[in-house]
């Protein structure tokens, strides 16, 4: 049996968790979850089938969303309700092991990563805000502000109308670069920690907005609502640029924030 | 009016944009005994194909597509 089958990792804890802590949730495929203990650190892990979690099977499913969409919630469910238990550091989905022993032997041999990842994330909790700009709206502004300096004969207006456009659509890049860096910083100012991200793909969000910032922040837990009032003195005081606040997530940003592979 | 056709569907879709984005770049990386042979940026760029796909088939359907505003109109 042990040839048909895998271990899923879900994330590592160094609570012995009871199996109330353990038993909420089903895992990707349907499994009881379960745990590996080893030298003070605890893997949550399920037996998962190698004909669905195998490698070959895995590169084949990976490209069905609808399979990764059902099996990333499943992974997130399992790691969501264990970090509202215990600080918990989540693996990147579709890590698997053959079985409980290597579990164990990477429990001992990232000891030192997880213990530190551990430590960065409890009582701490990702929330993610994100920040879009309506590009016409905000070069529309510019360029009124501009015209409004200038003369407003007819036909000289109307080229300084022109010029103010193009002049506008420039410094509106520059100017929501500038804002989305400040709208980081004073975010990262009630965060332990925090990370911009790549926009995400318009392809992707169907959405039309632009997006200025991606951002990702590791919060004290009692700091939540401090974040939570910035996002909105943020987003009131910068007309054109609304922000978008998502979580509580476990701390998936962070856990692997020092990779093992250098 | 936070999307243009703020569906359920489209806000189910931002947040498992959000979800697969922290799943599959996040989390702490080790290699187990089922290595995959892709790379970690290919495991995010075949989703991301997966997840391109899936939306262009909603398009086609014309079920859920997203309609940029300014395209209605007399």
């Amino acid at each position: 049996m042990a040839d048909t089958t895998g271990v899923w990792m879900y994330a590592v804890t160094e609570e012995i968790l009871a199996d109330r802590g353990t038993k909420a949730a089903s895992g990707v495929a349907g499994e009881r979850i379960r745990t590996v203990h080893e030298g003070g650190l605890t893997a949550v892990v399920g037996t998962v089938p190698l004909d669905g979690f195998g490698e070959a099977a895995l590169a084949h499913n990976l490209e069905d969303m609808e399979w990764l969409e059902h099996v990333a919630r499943a992974h997130d469910a399992v790691v969501a309700d264990l970090s509202r238990q215990a600080p918990v550091v989540p693996l990147r989905l579709a890590t698997v092991c053959l079985e409980d022993e290597r579990v164990r032997e990477l429990l001992t041999e990232h000891r030192e990563q997880f213990s530190s990842a551990l430590a960065l994330v409890r009582g701490r909790t990702e929330w993610g805000v994100k920040a879009f700009a309506d590009r016409k709206e905000l070069t529309r502004a510019a360029a009124e502000s501009r015209t409004e300096e200038g003369v407003s004969g007819s036909g000289t207006a109307y080229l300084q109308r022109r010029r103010a456009q193009l002049t506008a659509q420039e410094s509106v890049e520059r100017d929501a670069a500038a804002r989305a860096e400040e709208i980081h910083d004073r975010l990262l100012r009630k965060a332990a920690a925090g990370r911009r991200g790549a926009p995400t793909d318009p392809a992707l969000s169907g959405s039309h907005e632009w997006m200025l910032l991606n951002g990702t922040y590791l919060v004290d837990d009692d700091r939540a609502d401090e974040l939570r009032a910035e996002v909105e003195e943020l987003g009131s005081q910068f007309p054109g640029i609304r922000l978008e606040m998502s979580g509580p997530w476990p701390p998936y940003s962070f856990a692997g924030a020092e990779r093992i592979s250098p | 009016m936070r999307y243009a056709d703020g569906s359920v569907d489209e806000e189910r879709r931002i947040a498992l944009i959000d979800l697969l984005d922290r799943v599959l770049s996040g989390g702490v990386v080790i290699t187990g005994d089922i290595t995959l042979s892709i790379a970690e940026i290919d495991l995010v760029r075949i989703s991301l194909r997966a997840l391109i796909s899936s939306i262009s088939t909603l398009s086609v359907q014309g079920i859920d597509a997203p309609v940029p505003r300014g395209v209605r109109g007399p």
